[in-house]
């Protein structure tokens, strides 16, 4: 069997396995534990401790940490709820993912306030490499633990499933499309960032599908997403791939993990085998996360930092250490010059071609209703991450992800249907959670331009259209004006005339037909939500009119200066 | 089979390749704290509200003194000799472009439709001007026009291209990268995409529009012209088309605007169709006061009442211009 490095000194002296459980923790434990007549609190601190830290690996120390962040991620997920928010930071995972913060970053030249925290995971990934990938990433924990249920087989098999594989490539390959996509402006990192793509799978697909099976869970009227399927197909597929291959998603997918792999190469600590203890075993690879090929020279972009490997280790070959031998590593990513110039030319023709299809210019949707403090399209396709927080918050439900209607780069990206909800007046929880400021962190005074943004006038998502061959009082003879009704600006934007018709048969019959003031409405939606024609309404709102986008407003002056509003000491 | 000699491995590293690993670890780790804390967006913005800023256009006009004419009416059967005598009339060409000037042309090339149709600036008044203007001593001619249906079937079929091929003038497309914001204080008019290109480098500007009835506003002649410098949603003006067309006498101060109503379409304006729209009338205006000249225009290029166009109205109350073109110094020539 080779080793990889040449001079290992294969056969040579095995080094002495030192007694792990000598730890001065251990220690000072065992001491409170055995002091005289300790107190029953003391006892019970003391059995505990002697529990969690009895055989004190660090290891087991990453297992709590695991644990720890993939239930503070449950955690954050679940009350994204108007009932459970106060103030917590639910998009903490997102904002400190340093993949969403640099990508943001190159698409816009800003980094969007929490966004700085990127940093706090960036800068000690410069030191210790990819830790992340195996201390604090839920997603990958997810897969861990999938593959610690159902993927585990005989040692042999562990074993080779572990060795690197050519194919870790492709994660590379994605991210260098995707970030040189984003150099011209088209921020595809959130199909496949991890905490995206976890986030996205959470608000989608799991707490609506378990609400759906145990009623009353999450919800207090079961949410709907559009395209949930596809969402928890793909989720399905990650998860299960960990059967095929241990943690797929993380070696061969992963952009986070592919760019914590490029920065990873300025890390001063690594795994290192001594080659002079090395029994050529291969018994770290058993439990190898990342298939960084520690048994030889370690591929240090791959490393996850478990630390199984020492653990595995029958002869204490493998340490934590701090700049050893460069000889012995692996430096750079498993990606040659000419793939990353394909995956580069990959991402610029990707993104010509995806923009060139017109769906965010000229030909863009009149179904992309964006959410209130939207950026402008282009804005937007610079910062939404998919992440479909908006979508887990969001009140009514309205907030759904795209399937193709924002373009190929929209994909899952947050669009209004107000078929299923509408944007409440009062309410701007999306801006609020909005990591990358794709929904800018907007005011309700902002929003509805009022207390002190009168001038500015309030922000309109769209306007809406009365179709008069399927509203009642314009086609079919029959009160209603529900429209008007629930239309929630003041003065309203739905008025109605009153009118006395010659019914068929021959009675008269006095009822009022309603209208859109466009200087008026915002394009909330609840006029459509309510209408009583269910499946296609008689008034419905198209994206026209938004106060994001100049190319797309309706009126050139904001309309008409009215009496009902003082519309003529508006900034227009 | 003999082994290899084996050299004990190092340990770690040795000094130079420490140093270079911890420089950079250090620079990458400080490049990355300077470049967040630099780029920090700490506020956020409402979208689509916010101040907004663009150019402003210098003025063209070349100054007057009250003596001078100011308007020129011009009678005759021939184009090029119409306009050139409209022009002598007003002092000739030399009053107004001086040797070396680099001169904008702004025809009105709004529609695909061939020259009898008067739906677009004669070619023939293009090349009166253009002739004009480069006998006065111009270096170089630009003709621009941002045309309502495709622009390079605009210039080809009313005629225009030939033209400017014939005379060696430069025609600019309204490109994507021809437009800037342009920022006015007008009654409707404050912040616009604007066909900046061929201003980047004129000196002097001449308008030069057909004289057309007009479906909305009524009649297309110098102060309309305008709108072909404008790019955006222009299908918005039509909601204030007498605001913006009095804001465009605010937005340019052209050198001088040539009326070109040899042949008026008096119907189905702004794009005519039949010749039958068309009707021969034989004169050409020109001025350096576009209020007036529409004003002349209206009332006795198109025979309508002049109290009913709003828009010549508005400008002449802000001060744009006078409406009231008997009391400018005017002059009437026979070809």
């Amino acid at each position: 069997m080779s080793c990889g490095s040449g001079n290992c000194g294969c056969g040579g002296q095995g080094g002495k396995q030192e007694p792990t459980e000598n730890t001065p923790v251990t220690d000072a434990i065992r001491a409170t534990a055995k002091s005289a007549n300790p107190g029953p609190l003391t006892k019970a601190a003391g059995w505990i401790g002697h529990i969690v830290f009895a055989d004190m690996r660090i290891t087991r120390i990453r297992v709590i940490a695991q644990a720890f962040f993939f239930i503070l991620f449950l955690f954050f997920v679940i009350i994204t709820d108007l009932r459970y928010l106060k103030g917590y930071p639910v998009s903490l995972f997102l904002e400190m993912d340093p993949l969403v913060g640099v990508a943001t970053t190159i698409t816009t030249w800003s980094v969007y306030k929490g966004l700085i925290l990127g940093l706090v995971l960036l800068l000690p990934t410069l030191f210790l490499g990819r830790f992340f990938c195996n201390w604090i990433c839920p997603y990958g924990t997810l897969h861990q633990v999938t593959r610690f249920l159902f993927g585990r087989r005989d040692e042999q098999w562990n074993i080779e499933a572990n060795r690197f594989r050519n194919l870790q490539q492709l994660k590379y390959i994605i991210l260098v499309a995707m970030i040189v996509a984003g150099f011209f402006g088209s921020l595809q990192i959130g199909l496949l960032d991890p905490i995206c793509l976890f986030h996205r799978s959470m608000t989608a697909a799991i707490l609506p599908g378990i609400n759906l099976l145990i009623p009353d869970t999450f919800y207090v009227k079961q949410y709907y997403h559009v395209g949930a399927w596809l969402i928890g197909l793909i989720l399905f597929f990650f998860v299960g791939m960990n059967v095929v291959i241990p943690r797929f998603f993380c070696r061969t997918v992963c952009p986070l993990g592919a760019f914590l792999g490029y920065l990873s190469r300025f890390s001063m600590w690594r795994i290192e085998r001594d080659p002079n203890k090395c029994i050529d075993c291969d018994a770290c690879l058993k439990n190898c996360q990342g298939a960084s090929d520690p048994h030889t020279q370690l591929r240090k972009s791959e490393c996850f930092v478990c630390f199984e490997c020492i653990d595995d280790c029958p002869v204490d070959a493998i340490s934590f250490s701090f700049m050893p031998n460069k000889d012995h590593e692996v430096t750079g990513p498993p990606l040659p010059g000419r793939r990353a110039a394909m995956a580069s030319l990959l991402g610029i023709a990707g993104y010509a071609v995806a923009r060139a299809s017109g769906d965010s210019d000229e030909n863009f949707n009149k179904k992309v209703i964006r959410p209130p403090g939207s950026v402008r399209e282009d804005g937007f396709l610079e910062r939404c991450i998919k992440c479909d927080q908006c979508i887990r918050v969001c009140p009514t439900n309205v907030l759904q992800p795209t399937i193709l209607e924002a373009g190929l780069e929209g994909f899952w990206t947050p669009i209004l249907n107000m078929k299923v909800g509408y944007c409440e007046l009062n309410c701007t929880l999306c801006g609020q959670v909005c990591p990358t400021g794709a929904i800018q962190r907007i005011s309700i005074e902002e929003k509805n331009g009022r207390g002190g943004y009168e001038a500015q006038g309030p922000v309109k998502l769209g306007t809406a259209f009365y179709d008069h061959g399927r509203c009642l009082p314009w086609a079919m003879e029959t009160p209603c004006v529900v429209c008007e009704e629930v239309c929630p600006t003041s003065p309203k934007a739905i008025y109605s005339r009153e009118v006395t018709i010659r019914k068929r048969d021959g009675k008269n019959i006095t009822l009022r037909r309603p209208y859109v003031d466009p200087a008026l409405c915002i394009g909330c939606g609840i006029c459509e939500h309510e209408c009583p024609v269910r499946d296609h309404a008689a008034i419905r709102v198209t994206a026209i009119g938004e106060t994001r986008s100049p190319e797309r407003s309706l009126l050139m002056d904001g309309g008409d200066p009215s009496n009902l509003l003082d519309l003529g000491t508006r900034d227009r | 089979m003999p082994r290899e000699p084996v050299t004990p491995d190092p340990k770690g590293v040795n000094r130079r390749q420490f140093i270079r690993h911890l420089a950079m670890t250090g620079i990458t780790s400080g490049g990355a704290l300077a470049a967040a804390l630099l780029l920090w967006e700490r506020r956020h913005f409402v979208p689509g509200f916010g101040e907004k800023s663009g150019i402003t256009l210098p003025s063209f006009s070349t100054g007057l003194l009250k003596t001078q004419t100011s308007l020129a009416v011009a009678h005759g059967t021939d184009r090029i000799a119409t306009t050139r005598a409209a022009i002598d009339a007003l002092g000739g060409m030399g009053r107004f472009v001086e040797k070396g000037d680099v001169v904008l042309l702004k025809p009105n090339v709004a529609f695909d439709r061939p020259p009898a149709l008067a739906a677009t600036t004669h070619p023939d008044s293009l090349r009166a001007i253009a002739e004009l203007v480069l006998e006065a001593g111009a270096k170089r001619i630009l003709v621009a026009d941002n045309p309502i249906n495709s622009p390079a079937g605009c210039f080809l079929k009313s005629g225009l291209k030939s033209v400017a091929i014939d005379l060696n003038l430069e025609l600019i497309y309204p490109e994507q990268s021809a437009f800037t914001d342009l920022q006015l204080d007008g009654e409707i008019l404050r912040h616009w995409p604007f066909f900046h290109r061929p201003f980047e480098k004129a000196d002097k500007v001449i308008g030069i529009a057909p004289c057309k009835d007009h479906n909305l506003c009524s009649a297309s002649m110098t102060m309309k012209n305008w709108y072909g410098l404008l790019g955006g949603r222009r299908n918005q003006f039509h909601q204030h088309i007498h605001s913006i067309i009095s804001d465009f006498a605010l937005m340019i101060q052209p050198t001088l605007v040539v009326l070109d109503g040899m042949h008026v379409l008096m119907s189905n304006g702004p794009t005519g169709g039949r010749l039958s729209d068309v009707r021969q009338v034989g004169s050409v205006v020109a001025g350096t006061d576009m209020v007036a000249v529409d004003s002349y225009g209206y009332t006795n290029l198109l025979g309508r009442n002049v109290a009913d166009l709003d828009y010549l109205h508005k400008a002449h109350e802000r001060g744009l211009g006078n409406m009231n073109w008997q009391e400018t110094a005017w002059k009437e020539v026979r070809a």
